[in-house]
């Protein structure tokens, strides 16, 4: 039995942005449920689910004793502030994009910060 | 006005359009050696060329006045340094500006330094590589409005060694704006990168002032902020070893916790490990932040290695016009008359008006940023068509404002509230520029 979460549960990010370049911060509420996100939240894991929008390659950068990491993300912007047609140009919501992608976990798996599991 | 040897810097604008009354609260009650305003991006940048070919008085922060008419007189009572890139595109018509602006306001003894030498228009030619997409200048097809090459901290500097009580800059990188004066305080050499990374990590959390005490950061329900509506700006005391604590004023909204330092210490970083200044190599990758309580948050253990040798350059060229129009559609139906209409606008400015340039459009309220698959037989009752197009030339920005308007009487039933914009567009490309080729100089104007 496994059960789903968003990231939002378990994390906070930001998003920043630099040309077509999109990073997003992710660090988890509570250290303990770090190893999850060092788990789940892969480079290949994010392009399976949003590989419409994060066009490029996509590179992590752990930063275990701020129990978080660092995604940056290339060709995630529509072409940049330059070219991009988005209503959000600077893809400063990207981190709550990030934020969704679901987090499957074992029935018993307790988290440490565990805000409203479905 | 130092506390137990630190060092008190202050923001007072994050970005060209940041709020005043949090400044103007730091300067009266933060005790503060050196306040800075960081108010340039790429693209206000490249605005600012475009004033200044319109006029060569402007090209500076349309707020400067606003900005220094209050900040003048109270920063010579308290003692405070004010250092601003609001220079813009045009440092020396900014201090002149502040010069009279002192006048009027009756002060005396100000010394205003413009430091200038950013703007490397004239190294910038047709063969010129451009970086993301790798183009030359010839190849883009566009003309220049300006080009600026990111100066550092060493371009400040002069200017505090000649006691100026107001630096005006032009493009300089964000976070040298704070580390010119606490490495001229506690007289850093400039090949100090240990402590030239700790300072530029000061500045780094701080360039962007609200972003490190609460804003950009509430998510009702997962992360609260106080009394957001009044978000203190923040208040950095700079150890001489370049520890330091992030804080903000008691009783302002907003808050400092290591969540909030956490996020913006990656802020518009790649590798923290490499993050590359006019000053230095920084490495943020080891740092420590621990809450030291009552909204005050300690870093410590930033890196760095030697700067990098040539400067990073921005060229910014003429982009035409972005041309974005809506229309509303509520109630049963809505998604379904807003797609019809979208439709019918792409149709039209293909067929009807020749223009063959990508038309998007988007349901704002369904699914119009993050692109995700939505269902066409959604229940949403309350959409808003958005239609936009880059383009060179005016007419058919024209056109596409005119096509979403023509929808209240030609479209689906039920549009309302159609309103629409043209605005001038820039590009702005990168470059670089091996350091030697470029040299910032400092006029100082007394009052």
């Amino acid at each position: 039995m496994t059960r789903t979460i968003e990231l939002r549960q378990i994390a906070h990010a930001r998003a920043g942005d630099k040309g077509n370049r999109s990073n997003v911060s992710v660090f988890a509420y509570d250290p303990k449920d770090f190893p999850l996100i060092m788990a789940q939240v892969t480079p290949s894991y994010i392009k399976s689910q949003f590989g419409h929008l994060l066009r490029g390659g996509i590179q992590r950068f752990p930063l275990p004793q701020l129990h978080g990491i660092n995604l940056v993300m290339d060709e995630a912007l529509g072409g940049g502030v330059n070219e991009s047609l988005n209503l959000d140009s600077h893809g400063k919501s990207w981190s709550f994009l990030i934020l969704s992608l679901p987090i499957e976990l074992d029935q018993e798996t307790s988290l440490g910060s565990d805000r409203n599991t479905t | 006005m130092s506390q137990n040897g630190t060092y008190r810097i202050g923001t007072g604008a994050g970005f060209s359009s940041d709020r005043l009354d949090p400044a103007i609260d730091l300067v009266k009650r933060g005790q503060l050696n050196t306040i800075i305003f960081e108010c340039v991006g790429e693209r206000t940048l490249a605005f600012g060329h475009r004033d200044r070919a319109a006029n060569p008085n402007l090209g500076y922060n349309a707020l400067l006045e606003t900005r220094l008419r209050a900040l003048l007189p109270l920063c010579q009572a308290h003692g405070t340094r004010l250092i601003t890139n609001m220079g813009v595109a045009n440092p020396d018509a900014a201090a002149q500006l502040t010069v009279r602006i002192a006048q009027e306001l009756g002060l005396s003894g100000l010394r205003i330094a413009a430091v200038t030498g950013d703007d490397v228009r004239t190294l910038i030619h047709d063969e010129s590589p451009l970086h993301e997409p790798s183009c030359t200048v010839a190849e883009t097809g566009r003309s220049i409005l300006g080009a600026n090459a990111y100066l550092g901290a060493d371009a400040i500097i002069p200017a505090l060694e000649d006691d100026a009580h107001v630096v005006i800059t032009g493009r300089v990188a964000d976070p040298s704006l704070f580390l010119a004066p606490i490495m001229h305080h506690f007289n850093w050499t400039t090949d100090d990168w240990t402590r030239l990374g700790a300072g530029t990590l000061v500045g780094h959390l701080m360039e962007c002032a609200a972003q490190v005490t609460g804003g950009y950061f509430a998510d009702p329900g997962f992360k609260s902020v106080p009394n957001l509506a009044y978000v203190g700006f923040p208040l950095a005391e700079v150890s001489s070893n370049g520890d330091a604590v992030i804080t903000k004023l008691p009783g302002t909204g907003g808050l400092v916790s290591t969540q909030t330092v956490k996020e913006q210490m990656l802020y518009e970083v790649h590798d923290p490990s490499a993050y590359l200044t006019p000053d230095v190599k920084a490495d943020f990758s080891s740092v420590e932040i621990s809450d030291v309580g009552n909204d005050r948050v300690r870093v410590s253990n930033a890196g760095g290695t030697t700067r990098p040798n040539d400067l990073k350059v921005t060229v910014a060229f003429d982009g035409g016009y972005l041309a974005e129009a809506e229309v509303s559609y509520a109630g049963p139906g809505a998604v379904q008359r807003a797609t019809l209409a979208g439709d019918i606008v792409r149709d039209r400015i293909r067929n009807v008006h020749g223009v063959h340039l990508p038309c998007r459009t988007d349901l704002v309220g369904l699914n119009a940023i993050h692109e995700l698959e939505a269902s066409r037989d959604s229940d949403i009752r309350d959409v808003r068509l958005r239609a936009v197009l880059r383009c060179n030339d005016r007419k058919a920005a024209e056109a596409l404002l005119w096509e979403v308007e023509a929808l209240l009487c030609c479209g689906p039933a039920g549009g309302g509230g159609y309103r629409g914009q043209i605005d001038p567009s820039v590009l702005t490309y990168s470059t670089f520029l091996d350091r030697k080729h470029v040299s910032s100089e400092t006029e100082i104007l007394t009052v």
